[in-house]
This record gives C-alpha cells, structure tokens and sequence, in this order.
C-alpha cells in the first residue's frame, strides 16, 4: 500500500493527524508512522554496522588469544579490544535499542513519534560519537580498553564520543517518553499500554539513570584530559562508571526479555499467562536493579563487608526474582498456547511442534535458554561477595557476560531482526535456508565461546590480558579451553556475518512486499480438535514449563555451592 | 497478548503452578542473601576491602623499609622478604613488576599491604586462583594466612599498558 495520510478506520487521531503521515501495515493491519519507521530503520542500519566492526574485532581477538594461534600484535590486541567492547557492547546495543524504543512507543499503541527533529538530533549525536570514538581508537590514541580506568588516559575525543552518544541516547529515550505522554493525550489506545510497551518503559527508565551515571563520570574525565581539572579518584571512578556500565545491561535485560514477549506471540500466538505477573517483574527491575555496580568492586579496597554484602543482595535479588519470574512466563506463555492448539501430548510434546523454521523464533528460544542457563546462573553466582575472591578479572567473567549479552541480548535482537527488516523495510528475506539456520550457528558459537571462556577462568587465565606464556603457570588444560574458545567464536562469527550477510542482501534484493503480507517464516498452527481458550482456566497446564524450571533450579543450586566449595579450598583471607 | 492493548481487567493475583514458582525463586533469593552475611562470620575467605589512604612515594618509601628490615635472600635480581608471622608485609604493584618476593610460613597470619604506584593492576595468585584490585592512592588490606607450600605466581589480571602480561610476582610458602 502506497504511504497516505489517509487510513480506513480505525485509525486513530494522532496517526491521521496532520502532517503525520502513516501507512497501514499489510501484515499485522496495525498503523506505522512513516517517521518512527524511517527512524526504526536507520538506528537499526547503524546497529547492525557497528556489530559487523565489533564481530570482525572478535575473531582478531579470539584468534590472539587462542594461544596456538596469537594473531595480533600486542599493541593492536589492546587496540581491538578496546574497539571490540565499545562497538558490541555500546553502540550496536543502544542503537538497536532506540529502534526497539521508537517501535514500542508508535505502533502498538496506534500513535505517531514524537519529533522528528528531536529523532534527527539523537541519532546525529549517536552517530557522531561512535565515529569520532572509533577513529580515535583506530588511531592509537585511547589503548585503554573500554572501561579506561583512570589513571590510564585517553585522548580527549574519546571521552567527548562517549559522552555524545550517551547524551544523544537520552535524547532518543526524551523522545520515547515524550511519544508515550502524546500518546496518552491524544487517545490513541485505551486502557493500559501492552506488555511490550510496558517492558520498553522498564528498560527506557533504567536508560536514564544509567546514562545519567555516564554523564558523572565522564565529563569530569573529559575535563582531566583536557588538563583543566584535576585527576578524579580511580575507585569513585570505578563506582560510578559501573552505574554506567553494569547498568546499561540492565536495559538490555528489560528489551530483550520485551522481545521474548513479542516474538512469543507473533511466532506461536502466546499471551502472558497472567499480566500483572509480568508487569511486576519489569516493575522488580526498575526498583531493585540500580545498585548493581557492586558486583565490580566486590574485592576492591575502600569499600567494606557491608557495603558489599548489603549492595549485592539488595540490589541483586528481587532483580533476579524478576528474571527468574521472566524464566517462567516466558515458556509457560509458549507452552499455554501450544496446548490451547492441541499440541498438548505429554510433558514436552508441545515442544517438537514448536515453529522451529522460524529464525526469530529459534534465536529466542536459544536466548531464553543461553541467557538463563549460562548467562544467569553464572551471574548470580560470580556476583556473590565472597565468591567473587575466586572469579574477578578472570576470563570467568567474560564467559558470563558473552552468554549474557552475546547469547542473551544479542541473539534476541536477531531474531527480531527477522522481523523487523518485512515488517519495516518491507522487503522479504532472501537465502531463507540459511536464515533458518543462522540462530543455531552463532547461538552454538557463542556457547563454546561462553565455556571456553569460563573454564579457562577457572583454571586461572585472566581476561584482557595479551599473552599467558610469560606467567609460565598455564598446563594444557588451559590451552585446550582457549582452544575451545577459539573455535567457538569462528563459528559464531561466521553465524554473524552470515546474519549481517542476510540483513544487507535482503535490504539489496528482497523482494518487495507492498500490498501483500511478509512471508511467512512458519507460525504454530492449531490442529483439530484443539481445547483452545477452555485451557486457560487451567492454572498447572504449563507441565512441561514446571519440570524445566525445576532443573533450572537445580543447576543453579549445584553450580552455586560448588563454587562455595571450591571457595572454601583457598588461602583464609579478610 | 504482549503486542496488544490488554483487557481492562488485567489485574489478577497470580495462580497455581506460577503462584508455586514465584514462591519458590524467592526463597532461593533468600537462600542467596543469607549465606553471604553467613560466610561473613562463619567462613574464611572474605573481602573486607580494609584500606587506608596513602601517596605511592609514600607507599614506595615503606616498601623499601620493609624490605630492608627483612630480606632474608634474593632470586633473579628480585628482593625475597620474610615478614614476622602476625606482622605486616608490603607488596607494590608498578608498570610492570610485583615487588618484592614475599616468603611465608603456612598457617601464620600476616597483614599484606597492597597499593600501586601508577596505574589501578590485579592481584591474580595462581594456581589458587585468589583475585584483589590494587589501586593508586589505597593502601588495601588483606589479612592472609596460607595454607598451602610451595611458590605461587602473582599475574597482573588488571590491564596496565603494554607490558600487562610481562607483570608476574612470586610467593613462596614453606
């Protein structure tokens, strides 16, 4: 369908408004505002591009630490991961976020965007902190990783990038506010917002503060560097770039688990289980969560026992309830309505028929699985005080959070990227064969990367560091578990490129799909017979849900007090 | 439905087997908020982050006056010091070296004295595995007791320019 200004009913009065111009989306019948599609479209252009730089920085890394290999030069090993961390962890995350934001905020809630001006400033900023940062780390100029813990120094333009696109991030986040409040005025929805709306909020709230912690701590590091203040102190620093840097993952958090939502039911017709369930989980993120800087300083000096302690727990368990809560309802969600269209053989019988030829939906399974299993239980556990004597600085840590925010985060982001190039672009995928397979490639990838990862760790091997020969200490084990590592991110980026791959060429050479729905990836279908709504009142239908949450629990309670064991065997300290 | 406006009477207390989990997953957070606090008092490896403020000349000066007060040896051109047993031991941290070598009897307590003199590094003792940050301008504390023989290997696990990896100490426990 041709852009129009006209909609057939029911179009609501801020999309057929003036000067908005709006189409109807020949797929799902919802109105899109043709300025958060525009918008939705380049914030996620420029995610993908900085996720090609961060995947090829990657393999150079992987393939330099992989001791048998040792690609790099020393100086360019601490230069690529430096560039490695920004681009993935930064600019690929916040610009696909803004996209997910600008989605959130329009269409399901029948509305136009805000501003576009005030879209054109955010994304201006953003982009030109994220070049002017990568030029000065291709440069030379600011070798001090991503966290540059003072007194390391950088150049003065790599504080200014950073600070442009945190500012120009919370001008995108202003945007989303603004649209949610224009919005509510205008009457284009009744009632409350949708779940996935409701999660975006969650994780636009966190934004603020997060990048209000970026603000603090950077501008006085710029103004050091350019010599017109005085040095800030390196353990304020660490405590308050950790509300930046720990923080920002909560909103990943908060958007990829809004994501598991929508693909749930665009892929098989899921719908929570119970609302408030959901919601309140996302309410136990904003409250609970904004003290997890913590876990980085859980053996630093200056900070003492109860501080710890207290910062740790606090903070940190009713968030993780709420991520425990989220390990539910999302597969019971799945499961609910798998039974209600009669696959209901069994414990896992809904399981085989899910619409595992759907790539947005294997990438999601595979994130709520990665993400819980590896990602979550790894957290918690190395996040605790004590046990973090045994874990801080090692590659066990980069094992978590690869699982966390490469399995988790990134693979969400994927997957709805299966959807958002039709629903958007509007242009079908081309390869669809590989497509179905590129969640399995860089979700398996990642997996090795996050084991290979962790068990080196274990045995000592410390992350960030260029070369462990010179330690002298390393056996073959350590090795072997490098070695895993290195293979496991070949596969996983070669899943990536084949995801950037399919995203450029289908941008290129899809076909077109105005005037006709996408098609199809592959949807659950109801079968003959099915109990459908009736199944609903059934509140212990969800089995096979309460069996695998079941073992989660018990991997973690395992995984947790062997790690107590294993703490308890070293050297008395307090 | 998660795309979808809800229906208007959303609010519902949650039920059976979801009811069950929430129950459960909170008393598992509760099990994970109390054994902290519980290895605070009842085990034996914790980090109290004891610290004092102090220069790095300063720190350097000290250094220098314990090893001088205790060097008992040398190897590889490196100091080896043996602090009393109960006493305190002085360990710098600098681009890129750990100084001195500290020698260590097992079962005796000792208060090892941790600061740099330039950038933040990582206390990294291998193959225990046992992981403290060091910083510029703190003087961390910790109070250790080996109990294990043998010589140990500090690795610096903090990035510290680029000779980080070239950055290995020793212990030696007897």
């Amino acid at each position: 369908m041709a852009s129009s200004a006209t909609l057939p009913d029911p179009v609501s009065a801020s999309l057929s408004a003036r000067g908005a111009s709006a189409r109807r989306c020949d797929t799902t019948g919802l109105g899109v505002c043709l300025t958060a599609q525009q918008f939705i479209k380049l914030n996620a252009v420029a995610a993908v591009v900085f996720l090609l730089f961060g995947g090829i920085a990657a393999i150079l890394l992987a393939l330099t630490r992989w001791q048998a290999v040792h690609l790099l030069r020393v100086d360019w090993f601490y230069r690529i991961l430096t560039f490695h961390g920004l681009n993935m962890l930064i600019f690929w995350i916040l610009f696909f976020e803004v996209a997910i934001l600008y989605f959130a905020c329009t269409v399901p809630l029948n509305s136009r965007l805000f501003s576009r001006k005030v879209a054109w400033l955010s994304f201006g900023m953003m982009l030109a902190g994220a070049v002017m940062t990568n030029v000065v780390i291709l440069q030379g100029k600011a070798d001090v990783l991503m966290t540059s813990y003072l007194p390391l120094l950088a150049h003065p333009l790599f504080y200014l990038g950073i600070i442009l696109v945190a500012v120009g991030t919370l001008v995108g986040v202003f945007n989303f506010f603004a649209t949610l409040y224009i919005a509510r005025r205008d009457g284009t929805y009744e009632g409350s917002v949708p779940l996935v709306t409701f999660g975006a909020t969650a994780a636009a709230i966190i934004a603020v503060v997060t990048l209000l912690h970026g603000a603090i701590v950077m501008i006085p590091t710029f103004t050091f560097s350019m010599g017109w203040t005085a040095q800030p102190d390196p353990m304020w620093y660490r405590m308050i770039w950790w509300g930046l840097g720990h923080q920002s993952q909560q909103v990943n958090v908060c958007a990829m688990v809004s994501v598991w939502y929508l693909i749930g039911q665009l892929a098989t017709g899921a719908r929570p289980v119970n609302e408030t369930v959901c919601r309140g989980a996302f309410v136990l993120y904003i409250l609970f969560i904004n003290l997890a800087s913590a876990h980085h300083l859980l053996v630093d000096p200056g900070v003492g026992a109860s501080w710890k302690i207290w910062n740790t727990s606090y903070a940190m368990y009713l968030a993780v309830l709420a991520s425990m809560i989220h390990g539910f309802t999302v597969p019971a969600s799945v499961e609910m309505a798998m039974r209600a269209k009669g696959h209901g053989r069994g414990l896992f019988g809904w399981v085989g028929a899910l619409p595992w030829r759907n790539p947005a939906f294997s990438a999601v399974a595979l994130s709520v699985a990665i993400f819980g299993f590896v990602g979550g239980i790894t957290g918690v556990t190395l996040g605790t005080q004590q046990i973090n004597i045994i874990a801080h600085n090692t590659l066990r840590i980069t094992g978590h959070f690869h699982a966390t925010v490469v399995g988790g985060t990134t693979l969400a982001f994927m997957g709805l990227a299966y959807y958002v190039i039709p629903l958007m672009f509007r242009r079908d995928f081309i390869w669809r064969r590989a497509a179905r397979i590129q969640p399995w490639l860089f979700g398996g990838g990642i997996l090795l990367v996050s084991f290979g990862m962790s068990f080196a760790g274990s045995l000592g091997v410390a992350r960030r560091v260029y070369d462990i020969e010179r330690a002298g200490i390393y056996g073959p084990a350590a090795h072997l578990f490098l070695g895993v590592m290195g293979v496991g991110a070949i596969i996983a980026v070669v899943g990536l490129l084949l995801f950037v791959a399919l995203c450029v060429g289908t941008l290129l050479f899809g076909a077109r799909t105005s005037g006709r729905p996408m098609a199809d990836w592959g949807v659950a279908e109801a079968v003959q017979g099915a109990p459908g709504e009736a199944l609903y009142s059934d509140h212990w239908a969800m089995k096979g849900t309460i069996v695998l949450t079941g073992v989660f629990l018990a991997c973690f309670a395992i995984y947790y007090f062997a790690n107590w064991k294993a703490l308890a065997d070293v050297w008395h300290v307090r | 439905m998660s795309l979808s406006l809800p229906a208007h009477d959303w609010y519902k207390p949650p039920e059976g087997a979801e009811k069950l989990w929430i129950g459960l997953a909170l008393l598992w957070c509760f099990v994970l908020s109390l054994m902290m606090p519980y290895w605070h008092f009842r085990g034996k490896q914790n980090s109290r982050g004891e610290a004092y403020a102090v220069t790095p000349a300063a720190f350097q000066q000290r250094t220098e006056a314990f090893v001088a007060a205790n060097k008992v040896g040398e190897r590889d051109g490196m100091p080896v010091v043996e602090p009393a047993p109960g006493g305190d031991a002085y360990l710098t941290a600098r681009m890129w070296a750990w100084y001195p070598i500290l020698k260590l009897r097992q079962g005796e307590t000792y208060r090892v004295h941790l600061s740099s003199l330039d950038l933040q590094h990582g206390f990294s003792l291998q193959p225990l595995n046992m992981n403290f940050q060091v910083l510029p301008g703190y003087d961390h504390v910790l109070t250790l007791t080996p109990t294990s023989k043998g010589v140990f290997t500090i690795v610096c696990n903090e990035f510290c320019g680029i000779g980080h990896e070239a950055m290995i100490g020793k212990i030696i426990v007897e």
